[in-house]
């Protein structure tokens, strides 16, 4: 057992797929577009030029912030971030900094210990920067993705295993995707992550006074190797008596180690003020009412239905809630299902063992698999003719008028023959004869 | 208020500003007398004014989100001091 142990804090930017900019009107959708094709004097950072804020984006910000439990501020505001780099058109960057628009969330994990709540500090609105490419000694400029929304989310430092930094990646993932405000394709650089580690003796209550940031990582693997990596690697220097300090560090694939980017003492001095070129923002509550209910059921709330409503496992109620076409045609299986006798755990069980395509009809599938072998209108009318025989009782009460107890009779023809009955062909046989 | 070398060189390193030695006393002593002038301003007694972040005093202004035309790529390069295949150039800067 170790005497030390991480703290944790994780920062992910999620780009937002709305069809024009942040501050412009250009497209924002540049992915394989031809270099400098898609932008203006906004974003080209012309003098004299002036933003104007996208409503789509702001509200998808505040779809993501309220489905973490996020307040979204009375007011926001957005402010310069100032820094020289030649992917920054404008030599600040729009972000929110003393005025976030969504703050204080939470999200629950599951670590190596069970389920841990991770606290959200924020999720603000800022804009892309542009895509830089290094050959032969100079650098390549293409600000097409320059101005794009972004949407950064921070949390508190309340990770304390990889395994919850992994979950709580996938999961926001998964939530974006469920929410329609990003494709969150870790590969396209959609989504991004970065990871605060430090470690501290285990009992101590403060934070260790240093952090070391893990940049540019485009990958849940690579970001859980670089994170254990690191923790291993401060470990070590805090037993050998080293001081460590506040550093930016990077990952390096083939040697499977992390590498120095910047220390402290080039670190960077923001020196962030409010950008006076944009208005601020007050949303009403009927706004953030009208965005609360047009939210969809979340995928961790779904996977919990699926299990009390359809009695799933949690790996299938898991499964099925993966994505939201997931679950909506699992839901719509299960719909016709019910009407041929098929039962929940059956089309879940169909799903995922033989991954149809999601056009094809399930239940009905499982019902011909299942029954084709008595679809013999004699054979029926012998089962019926028996149902009848052995169920005085409901049949009584279905000739008194109470003729919902036909499911009844249903349900007893499907228990004798192991359920290898088409449930509609035998209604209508018991229905005729009783009729 | 004294600005001294150093801050100068911290400013100008923080606005990639290359400046000379001659440079730096010249801006120490120029940019010291703008923020006296500014500093005029701490004589004014703001206790029960709210700060003012943007002159319009709008709030909520946003516009929808539908593309409109950009610039065409040679627009877009026009005033590049340097460029090829569509791209802006400037001098190796080795990803961080
Ligand atoms: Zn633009």
């Amino acid at each position: 057992m170790s005497k030390y142990e991480p703290v944790m804090g994780l920062e992910v930017h999620v780009e937002l797929n709305t069809k024009s900019k942040m501050f412009c009107r250009c497209s924002a959708d540049y992915f394989g577009e031809k270099p400098n094709t898609h932008t203006c004097p906004v974003c080209l950072g012309l003098p004299g030029a002036l933003p104007y804020i996208n409503e789509k984006a702001i509200e998808g910000c505040m779809k993501i912030g309220l489905a973490l439990g996020c307040k979204v501020a009375e007011v926001s505001r957005f402010e310069r971030k100032n820094y020289f780099y030649p992917d920054l058109a404008k030599g600040y960057q729009i972000s929110q900094y003393r005025w976030p628009l969504c703050v204080r969330g939470e999200m629950e994990v599951v670590g190596l210990e069970g389920k841990r709540r991770i606290r959200i500090n924020r999720a603000h609105q800022e804009e892309d920067t542009g895509k830089l490419s290094h050959i032969g000694g100079v650098t390549l400029i293409d600000f097409n993705r320059s101005g794009v929304p972004l949407v950064e989310i921070v949390t508190e430092p309340d990770f304390t295993d990889t395994a919850q930094v992994r979950d709580y990646a996938k999961k926001l993932q998964q939530l974006f995707r469920y929410l329609g405000v990003s494709n969150a394709d870790m590969e396209r650089g959609d989504m991004r992550l970065e990871a605060n580690i430090s470690v501290r003796p285990v009992g101590q209550k403060e934070l260790p006074p240093y952090r070391v940031e893990l940049k540019n990582i485009n990958s849940f693997r690579f970001m859980v190797a670089a994170i254990e990596y690191e923790i291993k690697r401060q470990i070590e220097a805090l037993e050998r008596g080293e001081k460590l300090t506040q550093e930016t560090r990077g990952w390096n694939e083939e040697k499977k180690e992390t590498y120095l980017q910047r220390s402290k003492e080039e670190a960077h001095d923001y020196r962030y003020f409010p950008e006076p070129d944009l208005p601020e923002l007050r949303i009403s509550e009927s706004e953030i009412q009208r965005i609360r209910e047009s939210a969809p059921e979340l995928p961790w709330k779904k996977e919990t239905r699926f299990m009390s409503e359809y009695g799933l496992s949690e790996s299938n109620a898991k499964i099925l809630s993966e994505s939201k076409e997931m679950a909506e045609f699992f839901e719509s299986s299960v719909e016709d299902g019910r009407k041929l006798g098929v039962g929940p755990r059956q089309i879940a069980n169909y799903i995922i063992n033989q991954k149809p395509d999601i056009s094809v009809k399930v239940a009905e599938k499982i019902k011909v698999m299942d029954v084709g072998v008595i679809g013999d209108i004699g054979e029926l009318g012998r089962i019926a003719e028996e149902v009848i025989s052995e169920n005085p009782d409901l049949v009584e009460s279905y000739k008194k008028g109470k003729v919902t107890v036909i499911q009844a009779l249903v349900g007893a023809a499907m228990r004798k023959t192991g359920g290898k009955v088409d449930a509609g062909k035998v209604r209508e046989i018991l229905e005729g004869k009783l009729g | 208020m004294r600005l001294i070398g150093d801050q100068v060189k911290k400013v100008a390193k923080l606005a990639n500003l290359p400046l000379s030695e001659e440079e730096i006393v010249k801006s120490s002593e120029q940019l010291s007398k703008i923020l006296d002038y500014v500093d005029q301003l701490s004589n004014v007694d703001i206790k029960n004014i709210e700060p003012i972040f943007n002159v319009v005093g709008s709030s909520n202004v946003m516009s929808d989100d539908t593309p409109r035309v950009s610039l065409s790529q040679d627009e877009a390069l026009k005033n590049a001091s340097q460029k090829k295949n569509g791209f802006f150039i400037t001098k190796g800067v080795f990803e961080e």
